[in-house]
């Protein structure tokens, strides 16, 4: 047993000797957002109420809420994990991250506030022809949020392993259940209000826990942050290169493309995000909306900020070989970090260790309930009343539905996270906002503000930007072919970037042109009028 | 916390007819109103990718200038990278302020004579 193997064994000792207090502070945050859930679940009457939490949220609770929805396991596990074995490259996740909003600020937040009502569905298809765009808009958005929901599941699997040392499939596949047992209950008894209220508590509780690691390990290094880049670039046995981008992406000319298809996926990716969008909704109006994506900034902005800490933390303090056996994608760096940051023998440090992890654990059912709730609703509220029921169904029905839809996704994403387990969390997300850039994206602009958009365009753009995404995704090494894929015996993989965004985010965008250019019906002009008065100005916004 | 407006009030607003929205996309005033959104939004959006699209170019194929040191370990990629936060910061400010001065009075004149009927 190398020493590696044995520090991660001490972690797992550790933690099992505390694991009294481990399960206790889980308990306490499940048993509370299950209080919150019965509370709002109390309080959901309507299908406004169900979707869009009765759109009585203020805009620094909705902005706390995005935040809680948006900084996945992916920000917290993955990026921390991929700047400590990466070192810099880990850090444009930060970047793209939070740049990303800038798009949703400014194109999209506002008009479809004024827009919608429910779903993304609803302002895709407003000059559309309802049944086949609706149809579209509701299978790329299940799709988005099923690959983010994977990533959300493969950190879940990870904690659990660090923490309670199971490494068994058994076990493993046991906590995925539970978290999709959780995400069930959150969505179909809370709906909307209660997963905001959800998300507003571990925003809460990750901010928190961000800023006592970032404070302790600033502490340790006498807040020079220089001197903790220093000594993190020399721990991790790669010299001033840790500090320079290129370690993950430099080697080769293929690497450094996936570099750029990685990052133009991020900046793009956040205004096409379903669970993101529906989030809007549950404000008063297209100003409040624009204060919550403002405030999200601010928050979200300060957490990726700490992410430098945390990363460069773990690599300073932590060998690269603990790290990577711990996780061969880093996945369990924070966690780890707050164990050493708090002595590795001492209880200090286990109690760290746990808290840290139960925020993790906060962070990851958060998201899913955000998740579970955006494809929930899309599946009834676009698929079943508009293409199925062809808007004949009642609001009575249309909840039954979502909630018969909770039930379906969450044992769906419950099969599908055990294979994902071993991939870093941050590159998986990165997938899913791939998907959302591509399909999701270039229709929502194109929408809003091209006066000649036709169904045709819409659903070649959604079709177009989907499949080319999730094909070459398929077909790339994070699938097969690869020691770390999915399935790393097989390989058929041909496409070499493990990103796809370079390819399929401007062919979404050229097949909604393409298909709207060679349409033969002529684009509904006054459905347009109404939609883009109605976007800019919010005149008749539900 | 509380927002500047009052809740939505659970009746519907008067939707106003296809005719009438089709008359006010035409008007002068919504014009301007379009107008003074796209003009700051969609520079503004073009601007930012391609600030972007830079620091991640020089990422990629300016190695020796991103890893240039400043001073102590901070290098040239560490304070790119904290300038896109600063101008994400900056960027979210300004165009809040513009709608806040630019677009709310606009937009809210409009919806107001819309819903009111006339």
């Amino acid at each position: 047993m190398n020493l590696a193997t044995t520090a991660t064994t001490l972690a797992a000792n550790e933690a099992s000797q505390h694991r009294p207090l481990i399960i206790s502070l889980f308990a306490v945050f499940v048993v509370a957002t299950l209080g919150i859930t019965v509370w709002a679940g109390r309080q959901t009457k309507d299908a406004a109420d169900f979707y869009a939490g009765g759109r009585q949220f203020s805009a620094f609770q909705n902005g706390l809420a995005v935040s809680g929805d948006y900084m996945s396991a992916a920000s917290f596990l993955g990026i921390a994990g991929a700047i400590a074995i990466f070192g810099y490259d880990g850090f444009l996740y930060s970047i793209g991250f939070l740049v990303a909003w800038l798009v949703a600020l400014l194109l999209v937040a506002e008009p479809l506030r004024n827009s919608g009502r429910y779903t993304m569905g609803d302002v895709l298809a407003y000059r559309m022809r309802q049944r086949p765009v609706r149809t579209a808009a509701g299978t790329s958005t299940i799709v988005v949020s099923i690959f983010y929901l994977l990533a959300q599941m493969a950190g879940a699997g990870v904690l659990v392993s660090l923490l309670l040392g199971i490494t068994s499939d058994a076990g493993k596949i046991l906590i995925v259940a539970l978290v999709g047992v959780l995400m069930i209950v959150y969505v179909s008894i809370g709906g909307m209000k209660g997963t905001t209220w959800v998300q507003m508590v571990k925003a809460v509780l990750l901010i928190g826990g961000t800023l006592l690691i970032t404070f302790l390990v600033l502490l340790k290094f006498d807040f020079n942050i220089s001197d903790l880049l220093g000594t993190a670039a020399e721990n991790s046995g790669k010299g001033a290169a840790f500090l320079e981008p290129g370690l993950q992406y430099g080697a080769t000319g293929t690497s450094k493309l996936d570099f750029i298809s990685l990052g133009i996926a991020l900046v793009l990716g956040t205004a096409g995000l379903p669970h993101i969008l529906i989030r809007f909704y549950t404000v008063p109006n297209a100003k409040a909306a624009r204060k919550s994506v403002n405030w999200a900034i601010g928050i979200i902005g300060a957490f990726y900020l700490m992410t430098i800490a945390l990363g460069f933390g773990a690599a300073a303090l932590i060998s690269q070989k603990e790290i990577i056996e711990s996780n061969p994608s880093g996945n369990t760096a924070a966690p780890l970090l707050a164990l050493h940051i708090g002595g590795v023998d001492s209880a200090w440090g286990a109690i760290l260790l746990a808290t840290i992890s139960a925020v993790a654990f906060a962070t990851i059912l958060a998201v899913v309930a955000g998740l579970t709730l955006a494809s929930s609703s899309s599946f009834a509220h676009d698929i079943y009343a508009n293409v199925i029921r062809r808007g004949q169904a009642t609001e009575k029905e249309e909840m039954r539905a979502a909630r018969w839809a909770t039930v379906f996704i969450g044992v769906v994403s419950i099969a599908l996270g055990a294979l994902a387990r071993d991939l870093n969390v941050a590159g998986l997300v990165a997938l899913a906002f791939a998907v959302a850039a591509s399909a999701n994206l270039p229709t929502i602009l194109y929408s809003l503000f091209w006066k000649r958009f036709t169904t045709q365009g819409a659903l070649w753009s959604i079709y177009g930007g989907l499949i080319v995404a999730v094909g070459l995704v398929l077909f790339s090494p994070v699938v097969s072919g690869d020691p770390k894929a999915m399935f790393p015996d097989v390989d058929f993989a041909w496409f070499p970037l493990k990103n796809p965004g370079i390819i399929s985010i401007p062919f979404g965008f050229l097949m909604g042109w393409l298909g709207t250019t060679l349409s033969k019906e002529e684009p509904d002009t006054g459905k347009y009028a109404e939609l883009e008065v109605r976007s800019l100005t919010g005149t008749g916004a539900h | 916390m509380a927002t500047d407006a009052p809740p939505p009030s659970k009746e519907q607003h008067r939707l106003p007819s296809t005719e009438e929205f089709a008359e006010v996309q035409q008007s002068a005033e919504f014009g301007e109103l379009r107008r003074s959104f796209r003009s700051f939004a969609f520079p503004l959006t073009i601007a930012f990718v391609a600030w972007y699209l830079l620091y991640v170019l020089l990422s990629n194929y300016a190695g020796d200038f991103m890893g240039a040191r400043l001073f102590g370990n901070i290098n040239v990629a560490l304070v790119l990278g904290l300038a896109q936060f600063v101008t994400t910061f900056l960027i979210a400010w300004w165009y809040s302020r513009h709608a806040a001065a630019k677009l709310d009075p606009k937009a809210e004149a409009i919806k107001t004579r819309m819903e009111g009927g006339a």
